[in-house]
């Protein structure tokens, strides 16, 4: 067996450990918290006339998994997060306990309006590996 | 295929971290959503009457858990769905529901008078209290706590309009900490567990 092949083989199995491990290995994590930050000055660079954009327009939640919207107000004005108005300093935690689509108000965002989608945790193979390769792709782009 | 491999080897690295313990985000243990650090709850404003006698005033309940929603008496769903949830989790409080204070604030005071919401509080719970005022009372209490409240024109121009308004309800705790948010839609079962948990609040 030639060097080139027998990298390649080793590879392979590698690569079908790591897979079989992102299918069946049980999902969990450090936090339930899927957290935002209104950072300091962002009423100060809104009244300036700037478009600021905080949250996304979407936020996707897996029950069980991260299902605890936190938001952190860092700025010096109380802000208002749906029917939440968060003060200076102050953090809100909102868990979720049923899977379902939330539309939400917010003066935080620019557009005015955001929407939390709550999903089932994975239960098939499939849908592990597909939450695992989600969570790298998001800390990629972080 | 090596390019596979490493995706899913960079899957299995990213992901280890994944596996740590996780920690108590919600010490507490609220169904509803947590502020942290708690502040004192919003004083009302000056004349916002109320139901049962004077003004409505956070002070009046130091000591009781407080619940205070913003409806009005016309609403044809939430209103009726979550002052029945409330009346529902006081009787599975059992004793504790007279640490308990749900407090109703109409966002319609032009068809919600005093007597109105009177009557239409005691088909729920008797010990419910209503609050009514002039529109400026109302709309600068309502911004203070951070609730909406939009009349909606009725179709056609008709006279029975509607309202939209916020269908959360505050909890304010023993000492007048604004505690917590319940979004609409928990059960009695919900809202007896946290106000046992607040009650329980050193």
């Amino acid at each position: 067996m030639n060097k080139g092949l027998a990298a390649s083989l080793g590879l392979a199995v590698a690569a079908t450990a790591v897979a079989g491990w992102a299918a069946f290995a049980p999902l969990s994590v450090a936090s339930r918290d899927e957290p935002f930050e209104i950072p300091k000055g962002t009423y100060a660079r809104r009244m300036a006339g700037d478009k600021v954009e905080i949250l996304p327009n979407r936020i996707d939640l897996t029950l069980g998994l991260n299902d605890q919207l936190l938001l952190r107000n860092l700025d010096d004005v109380p802000q208002q997060f749906g029917p939440v108005l968060v003060m200076p300093g102050q953090s809100f935690r909102l868990p979720f306990e049923k899977a379902s689509t939330y539309g939400f108000d917010c003066t935080a965002h620019a557009s005015g309006q955001m929407t939390v989608v709550v999903a089932e945790a994975p239960a098939t193979p499939w849908e592990r590996i597909a939450w695992r390769w989600d969570r790298l792709w998001r800390k990629t782009r972080a | 295929m090596n390019r596979v491999a490493c995706s899913l080897l960079a899957l299995a690295l990213a992901a280890a971290p994944a596996f740590a313990l996780a920690a108590d985000p919600n010490p507490v243990g609220l169904k509803a959503g947590v502020f942290d650090p708690p502040q004192p709850a919003a004083d009302f404003p000056a004349g916002v009457h109320a139901t049962d006698h004077g003004d409505l005033a956070l002070a009046r309940w130091h000591g009781k858990v407080v619940l205070l929603l913003f409806g009005f008496t016309h609403c044809p769903a939430v209103c009726p769905t979550t002052l029945a949830t409330l009346a529902q989790a006081r009787k599975l409080l059992g004793p504790d529901a007279s640490a308990t204070q749900v407090v109703y604030v109409t966002v319609d005071p032009e068809r919600d008078d005093l007597a109105h919401v009177r009557r239409y509080l005691a088909a729920f719970d008797p010990s419910f209290v209503g609050g009514t005022g002039e529109p400026a009372v109302l709309a600068q209490l309502r911004k203070r706590y951070g609730a909406t409240a939009q009349k909606i024109p009725a179709a056609g121009g008709g006279a029975d309009y509607g309202m939209s308004h916020s269908t959360t309800i505050w909890l304010i705790d023993r000492d007048g900490r604004l505690r917590a948010l319940m979004p609409f839609g928990h059960s009695a079962e919900d809202f007896a567990h946290d106000v046992r948990q607040l009650i329980a609040l050193k």
